[in-house]
C-alpha cells in the first residue's frame, strides 16, 4: 500500500489589533497533522504582539476541520501565555468544535500519574536485589524438593492414588514421541565421533579403537546427556508450559478448592513418568549412537560389522550401562522437577508462561551439567 | 431460600486482606445464613474476589478468621482445611474446567476421589448432573468444543458433584450473553430452591443479584470494607448511601463541590 502524501492541510491565520485586544482569526484545517507548523505560527505571533495586548481573541469561526490534538494543542497556547494578566478567549465556536472541547479532560492530563516509574536502582541495590531474589528462588526450590518428594513418597505407599493415565500419558509424550529426534541425534554423534576419531587415529594405525571410543563416550557420557538436554528442551518446557497455563485458567486454583494436592496430581504423574521413560530413552540413544559409529567404521575404516561390534562389546561394562540408567532416571527427575516447579511459579499472563518455560528449560540443562560433573567424580571413585 | 433456615453457616470474623502494603479491605465481618443465596457486590476493584478467595480457602486474611460450622479454617490445621472444602463447590470465573480431560472426567474426579462408588454408579450420577445444568449428552466433549455459557453450566455440574453445602460463584455471568445469563439464574434459583444449598455468589451484574439475590453484602473501594447489607429490595430502595443508590440506580455518583 502507498503511504498518504504527507502534504500540510491548508490553514490560515490572520489577526487584527483593536484597542489593544488582539483577535486571531483561526480559518481552514486544524488537526494532528498540520500541529506543529500553527502551533508555531500562532505563538510567534503571540509573542511578537504581546507587549501592547490586553486581551487575545481565537477567533474558530472559519475553521472547516478541527480535531481533538489542535484542541488540546489551543488550550496549551492558553496556559503558556507568559502574561498571565493578559486575558484570552476562545469565541465564536460552532457546537461540533464546542464537543471536540468537551472531551478533554485538562485536570486529568494535569494529574501525577498514581504509580511513579521506579527510577534505576544503583549498582548496590541490583546486586542486594538479585541475591535475594535469588536465595527466594532457593528457598521456593527446596520448598518444593519437599513436596514433591513427600508426594512421591505418598504415591508410593498409596499406589491406588497415583493417576497412572496421565503417567502412561506422558509417557508417551515424553518417550514415544521423543524416538525420532533422539535416533537422528544419537546416529549423528555417532557418525561425528566416529569420523573425527578416524581422522586421528589413522595418523598412528589405530583405527581399530575407532569402535571403542564410540561405544566409550555414547555409554559413559553423551547417551545420558544428550537425551536429557533433548528431554530438557522437549518435555521439561511443555511441562511448565502446561502447568503455567492451568494456574492462569484458574485450574490449579480449582484442584485446591476441591481438596486435591495439586503436586501429587499434576507433578507426580510427570515425574514419574520422566524418571520411567528417560532411562529407556538414553538405552535407546546409546544403541543410535553405536549404529552411527558403525556405519562409518564399516564404510570407511574397512571394518567388518562384526569386529565392530565386538571391539564395541569389549569396552562396554554391565556397571557402565546401569550407571548411565541411573543417571539418566536423575536427570530426568531435574528436567520434570524443575519444570513443574517452574510452571507453579507462573502467577498471571502469557509472559508469565513464557518466562518460566525458558527458565525451566535453562535451569534443567544447567542443572543436568552440574549433576553430570557430581556423577563423573562419584563413579570414578565408586568404581 | 427455605424458609426457618437462619443459622448462620459460614462466619466471616473481622477479615482484613492487604497485598504487600496495599490495603484492600479491612474489619469484614458478615454470617453466611444455611440455605440462602448471599450476593457479594461492589465497584471493580474492592476485593470482592479477594475475599471469595479467603472465603474459600485459597488465601489467608492479614488477620481474621472464616468459621465454617464453628470450625477457623483459616488458622487451623491443614485437616479443617480439607474438610471443609469436600463440602464446598467453586465455580471460578473461567470455569477452570481441566482441559485435558472431558466433562465426564471433571466431573468423575471429586466423585472417585472422595467416595468409593464402583464406575456403574459414578457413570449414573455425572449423567445426572449433566442434565441438571442441561448439557446431557456432552460428557464426551472436551471444554475446549464448548461455548462459554455451557462451560460455566458443566463447571457448576462439577462443583455440585459432591453436593456441597456451599456453592461458591465467582462472576457469574461475566461476559455471557443476557439469555445465557439469565438460564444460569435459573439454574442457580432451581439449585437453591431445590437442593437447599447455601450460595454465595460474587458479581456485579445488577439484573441477576435482584433476580436471585436474598441478602446482598456490598464492599467499596474508597471505604475498604462493607458499606451496606440487606435484601436488594432494601438497598435498592431505602438505602441513604449515595454510592450505594448509585450502584443499584446505574447512575453515576453525585459529583461533590471538590471535584
Amino acid at each position: 500500500m502507498e503511504n498518504l502524501p504527507q502534504q500540510p492541510a491548508a490553514y490560515r491565520i490572520t489577526h487584527q489589533l483593536q484597542d489593544a485586544k488582539l483577535t486571531v482569526y483561526l480559518a481552514g484545517e486544524f488537526g494532528i497533522r498540520n500541529l506543529a507548523a500553527f502551533v508555531g505560527d500562532i505563538n510567534r505571533l503571540l509573542v511578537a504582539e504581546q507587549r501592547e495586548i490586553s486581551g487575545i481573541d481565537l477567533d474558530f469561526s472559519g475553521i472547516t476541520y478541527f480535531d481533538s490534538a489542535a484542541a488540546l494543542a489551543v488550550i496549551r497556547v492558553r496556559e503558556e501565555t507568559p502574561d498571565k494578566k493578559i486575558k484570552f478567549s476562545f469565541v465564536n465556536l460552532n457546537e461540533e468544535i464546542r464537543d471536540i472541547f468537551s472531551v478533554i479532560n485538562n485536570k486529568g492530563i494535569a494529574r501525577r500519574p498514581t504509580k511513579a516509574i521506579k527510577p534505576r536502582e544503583g549498582i548496590l541495590v541490583q546486586i542486594g536485589d538479585t541475591c535475594f531474589l535469588l536465595g527466594r528462588d532457593f528457598i521456593n526450590m527446596i520448598t518444593f524438593v519437599g513436596e514433591l518428594i513427600y508426594a512421591l513418597s505418598y504415591t508410593i505407599i498409596h499406589p491406588r492414588s497415583l493417576r497412572s493415565k496421565d503417567v502412561l500419558f506422558y509417557m508417551k509424550r515424553a518417550g514415544v514421541d521423543g524416538l525420532p529426534i533422539v535416533g537422528l541425534i544419537s546416529v549423528l554423534m555417532g557418525l561425528i565421533m566416529a569420523f573425527m576419531s578416524f581422522l586421528q587415529l589413522k595418523q598412528i594405525g589405530a583405527n581399530i579403537y575407532v569402535p571403542s571410543l564410540v561405544s566409550f563416550a555414547m555409554v559413559k557420557e553423551l547417551g545420558p546427556l544428550m537425551t536429557a538436554i533433548l528431554v530438557a528442551g522437549r518435555s521439561g518446557s511443555a511441562f511448565a508450559a502446561e502447568i503455567g497455563t492451568m494456574v492462569v485458567n484458574e485450574e490449579v486454583d480449582a484442584l485446591k478448592t476441591m481438596g486435591f494436592d495439586p503436586i501429587r496430581f499434576i507433578a507426580v504423574p510427570k515425574v514419574l513418568a520422566a524418571m520411567l521413560v528417560v532411562p529407556l530413552l538414553t538405552l535407546y540413544a546409546d544403541l543410535f549412537g553405536v549404529f552411527g559409529g558403525l556405519i562409518v567404521g564399516v564404510t570407511g575404516l574397512d571394518l567388518t560389522f562384526n569386529t565392530y561390534i565386538v571391539q564395541s562389546m569389549k569396552t562396554i561394562k554391565v556397571f557402565d550401562v546401569v550407571t548411565s540408567l541411573i543417571k539418566a532416571a536423575v536427570f530426568a527427575a531435574l528436567i520434570a522437577g524443575i519444570g513443574c516447579q517452574r510452571g507453579f511459579q507462573v502467577r498471571s499472563g502469557a509472559q508469565d508462561v513464557g518466562k518460566y518455560t525458558t527458565s525451566a528449560v535453562v535451569s534443567a540443562i544447567f542443572m543436568i551439567v552440574v549433576a553430570d560433573s557430581i556423577f563423573a567424580i562419584m563413579l570414578h571413585y565408586v568404581r | 431460600m427455605r424458609s426457618g433456615e437462619n443459622k448462620p453457616i459460614i462466619t466471616a470474623d473481622d477479615l482484613t486482606a492487604r497485598y504487600g502494603s496495599n490495603l484492600i479491605f479491612s474489619n469484614v465481618s458478615f454470617q453466611v445464613n444455611r440455605g440462602e443465596v448471599l450476593v457479594i457486590v461492589g465497584e471493580s476493584g474492592c476485593g470482592k474476589s479477594t475475599l471469595l478467595r479467603i472465603l474459600i480457602g485459597l488465601e489467608k486474611p492479614s488477620c481474621g478468621r472464616v468459621l465454617f460450622q464453628g470450625n477457623d479454617i483459616v488458622n487451623s490445621g491443614e485437616d479443617v482445611l480439607h474438610n471443609y472444602r469436600q463440602n464446598i463447590g467453586v465455580l471460578f470465573q473461567s470455569s477452570a474446567l481441566f482441559s485435558s480431560m472431558t466433562l465426564n472426567e471433571n466431573i468423575a474426579l471429586p466423585l472417585t476421589e472422595y467416595t468409593n462408588l464402583d464406575t456403574e454408579t459414578i457413570n449414573l450420577i455425572i449423567q445426572m448432573k449433566l442434565g441438571m445444568v442441561n448439557l446431557s449428552g456432552y460428557g464426551n466433549h472436551y471444554p475446549a468444543e464448548l461455548s462459554g455459557g455451557m462451560k460455566k453450566r458443566a463447571g457448576i455440574a462439577r462443583a455440585m458433584a459432591l453436593d456441597p453445602i456451599v456453592l461458591f460463584f465467582d462472576e457469574l455471568s461475566a461476559g455471557l450473553d443476557p439469555v445465557t445469563a439469565v438460564e444460569l439464574d435459573e439454574l442457580i434459583i432451581k439449585t437453591n430452591e431445590a437442593l437447599g444449598t447455601t450460595i454465595v455468589i460474587v458479581t456485579h451484574e445488577l439484573e441477576s443479584i435482584c433476580k436471585i439475590a436474598d441478602r446482598v453484602i456490598m464492599l467499596d473501594k474508597t471505604a475498604k470494607g462493607i458499606i451496606a447489607e440487606g435484601t436488594p429490595q432494601e438497598l435498592k430502595e431505602n438505602s441513604a448511601d449515595p454510592r450505594v443508590r448509585s450502584f443499584f440506580l446505574r447512575q453515576l455518583p453525585q459529583k461533590t463541590a471538590q471535584e
